[in-house]
């Protein structure tokens, strides 16, 4: 065999590799997802089946049917969660995006004393796990009656987002030249304009992962949330997961249901903004 | 249309100054080149006159405004930024009417401006790509384009040519000059490169560390350099610049050789004065190979070796020693010569330039 043809099939055969890895990496992250869906969809027994029974033999939709009865027939205050959830993640977001703008211009445009550390700082605050802020943030909400209120966990999720929308805002804008706003300025812009005409919208597909960013955090928030939350006044959808166990039984088939209208949303917003993620916009500006 | 005057103008960074209370007054219409090496302060003092930068003393006026305080926007100026600073996210149209849109002209208007432009500098087809689909060369016009859009008092370059290719640079170059002369407008002009200056300006500033060496048409810096920084900076290739003494009428070099004192300078030195002798290469000749432009009597000649030669076509630099070192000199009609070849060199004397060895300034005058 002559040498081209033992490169041709060398490079076959890594092709199939690659496919092959792909393919398990990809089951890996998918199929829980799978699961989640299938699992809404079948009969109790099947799911706790052992072994398990992996081909359903029926399929229906009475979780979600139950799901959206009134209390009593299965039902959970599905519509109530959601509206919850919705507020608190999309305030929140709004406000971490604002102030993670701000912040992030600010780093990565201006030098200030301190700035270094005020970055750390911020930083270092993320290194502390949500379950150990709950207690402390529990006794302080309840001295200031914020306990099961929209707006005690909207501050909390601004207080967890921003570091994160700061740092990587900061990113972005860095990636934009500083001669862009001067070049506006000098075109007539107020420094104000410049922003809002030539560097917000290049940092824009930044700002745009920031935001889902933040969004997803907010809406999976769990560990917070559940201390923080008493009614329907306030309970997001991942706590309203706990609805569906008693003390005895787990109803995994309702708690599939949900997390499943859960993601809904969250794929479709995700999906969305997706499109505004190009890269590379600021490829020309300067000289390339 | 007006003119730019600097007075004292003063920048500091902390207690660091990086340009000292220099005065300068621009023309109106006039084409003057900010010209020295990195670092001397020339891109600081546009950016002083563009606003972009705040002035830490001094006065700065733009026809009879003081503009020390003013916005960039409010200067009326345009600028050409080294890296071309294009909009990305919009075209080229988009780009150059961007000042026009902000000033809230209507789009009537602003086609017209950008189209007139446009015709300027040959951008009619790229009006609708985006600065990313554009070569170098194109970016560069579009800048151009962007700032003579809107008919500025002054044109501010701030080294426009020198991410460009040599060929694109000169290419370049000689539009720059024809816009000059089309839109008849003051502009200021940095750049680092002594052959852009040369070739565009009305008058060369030459600057050093922050202060300012010397003014003066191109031909002026070139013939009559004031410091020997400016002898050095002005000219390629460079003039050769040698310590030398003053004793009994010649010019004693640090091995002993001598040459004999330049007529011009007999009054202007003192026996025993360090001074640095001055040449350009124009006129440091291979005997026969160069051009009398001086009187004949002072026209010096030397047996020397060639240490070095770089055959550029129609003429040849010469490298050749003399009192210990190495000299520049220019061969036109050039004939082959090899190093180590023994030549008579002609030193010009009539051409030569005299500095005094500590303040570095011309004895000329």
């Amino acid at each position: 065999m002559d040498e081209n043809q033992t490169n041709r099939i060398k490079q076959i055969l890594l092709k199939i590799g690659h496919l092959v890895g792909l393919f398990i990496a990809m089951a890996i992250i998918c199929l829980p997802g799978l699961w989640i869906v299938l699992s809404s969809l079948r009969p109790t027994v099947e799911i706790m089946a052992k072994p398990p029974v992996w081909i359903p033999e029926s399929l229906s939709f009475d979780a979600y049917i139950a799901m959206f009865s009134g209390v009593g027939q299965g039902g959970i205050p599905v519509l109530d969660y959601f509206r919850n959830s919705i507020i608190i993640s999309v305030t929140s977001t709004v406000i971490a995006l604002a102030i993670g703008l701000a912040g992030g211009y600010a780093f990565a445009r201006y030098r200030f004393r301190g700035k270094t550390a005020i970055f750390l700082g911020f930083m270092l605050t993320r290194t502390v796990p949500g379950i150990a802020l709950s207690l402390p943030l529990f006794f302080v909400y309840a001295k200031l009656g914020i306990i099961d209120t929209h707006f005690g966990l909207i501050i909390a999720y601004v207080a967890l987002n921003v570091p994160f929308t700061v740092w990587l805002i900061d990113g972005f804008f860095r990636q934009v030249p500083r001669d862009l706003a001067e070049a506006a300025q000098i075109d007539g812009c107020t420094r104000w304009q410049a922003f809002w005409q030539v560097e917000f919208p290049l940092a824009r597909s930044g700002i745009a992962s920031a935001g889902i960013f933040a969004f997803l955090i907010s809406w999976n928030e769990f560990a917070l949330a559940s201390q923080l939350t008493r009614s329907t006044n306030s309970k997001t959808l991942p706590v309203g997961l706990l609805d569906y166990t008693a003390e005895f039984t787990i109803d995994w088939r309702g708690m599939c249901a949900l997390a499943v209208v859960m993601i809904i949303p969250a794929l479709t917003l995700t999906f969305i903004v997706q499109k505004h993620l190009v890269s590379g916009l600021t490829s020309g500006a300067v000289k390339g | 249309m007006a003119t730019v005057s600097l007075k004292n103008l003063v920048k500091k960074y902390g207690s660091l100054e990086v340009v000292h209370a220099i005065n300068l007054d621009v023309a109106d219409r006039e084409f003057v080149a900010l010209v020295g090496p990195s670092g001397c302060g020339k891109s600081t003092t546009l950016r002083m006159i563009a606003g972009l930068e705040a002035i830490s003393g001094g006065h700065i006026h733009i026809g009879d405004r003081e503009v020390n305080n003013l916005p960039p926007r409010q200067r009326n100026i345009s600028m050409v930024f080294q890296s071309y600073a294009l909009y990305p996210h919009m075209t080229v149209a988009e780009n150059m009417g961007f000042s026009l849109k902000i000033a809230g002209k209507s789009q009537d208007e602003i086609a017209s401006a950008v189209a007139d432009a446009a015709k300027t500098l040959g951008l009619e087809e790229l009006l609708e790509r985006r600065p990313s689909q554009l070569s170098g060369g194109q970016r560069q016009r579009v800048a151009m384009g962007r700032a003579i859009v809107r008919h500025p008092d002054v044109f501010l370059f701030d080294e426009p040519l020198s991410n460009l290719d040599a060929k694109l640079r000169m290419q370049m170059r000689t539009e720059i000059k024809k816009l000059h002369a089309k839109v008849q407008s003051t502009v200021i002009y940095v750049t680092h490169d002594q052959v852009e200056a040369m070739t565009l300006a009305d008058r060369i500033v030459i600057m050093r560390d922050g202060h300012i060496e010397q003014v003066g048409p191109p031909e002026e810096v070139f013939r009559r350099p004031a410091t020997r920084f400016v002898a050095g900076f002005i000219g390629s290739p460079t003039m050769n610049l040698h310590n030398a003494l003053v004793s009994d009428g010649r010019l004693v070099f640090s091995n002993g050789d001598t040459l004999p004192l330049p007529g011009q300078f007999r009054d202007r030195v003192t026996a025993g004065q360090k001074v640095i002798f001055g040449l350009r290469p124009d006129d440091l000749y291979p005997t026969g190979h160069g051009i009398h432009s001086g009187e004949a009597a002072e026209v010096h000649a030397v047996e020397v070796p060639v240490s070095l030669t770089e055959p550029l076509g129609n003429e040849t630099l010469v490298f050749a020693e003399f009192a210990g070192q190495d000299w520049i000199s220019r061969m036109l009609n050039p004939k082959t010569l090899r190093a180590g070849d023994r030549i008579n060199l002609s030193f010009d004397l009539s051409q030569s330039h005299l500095f005094d060895a500590k303040t570095e300034q011309s004895l000329r005058g």
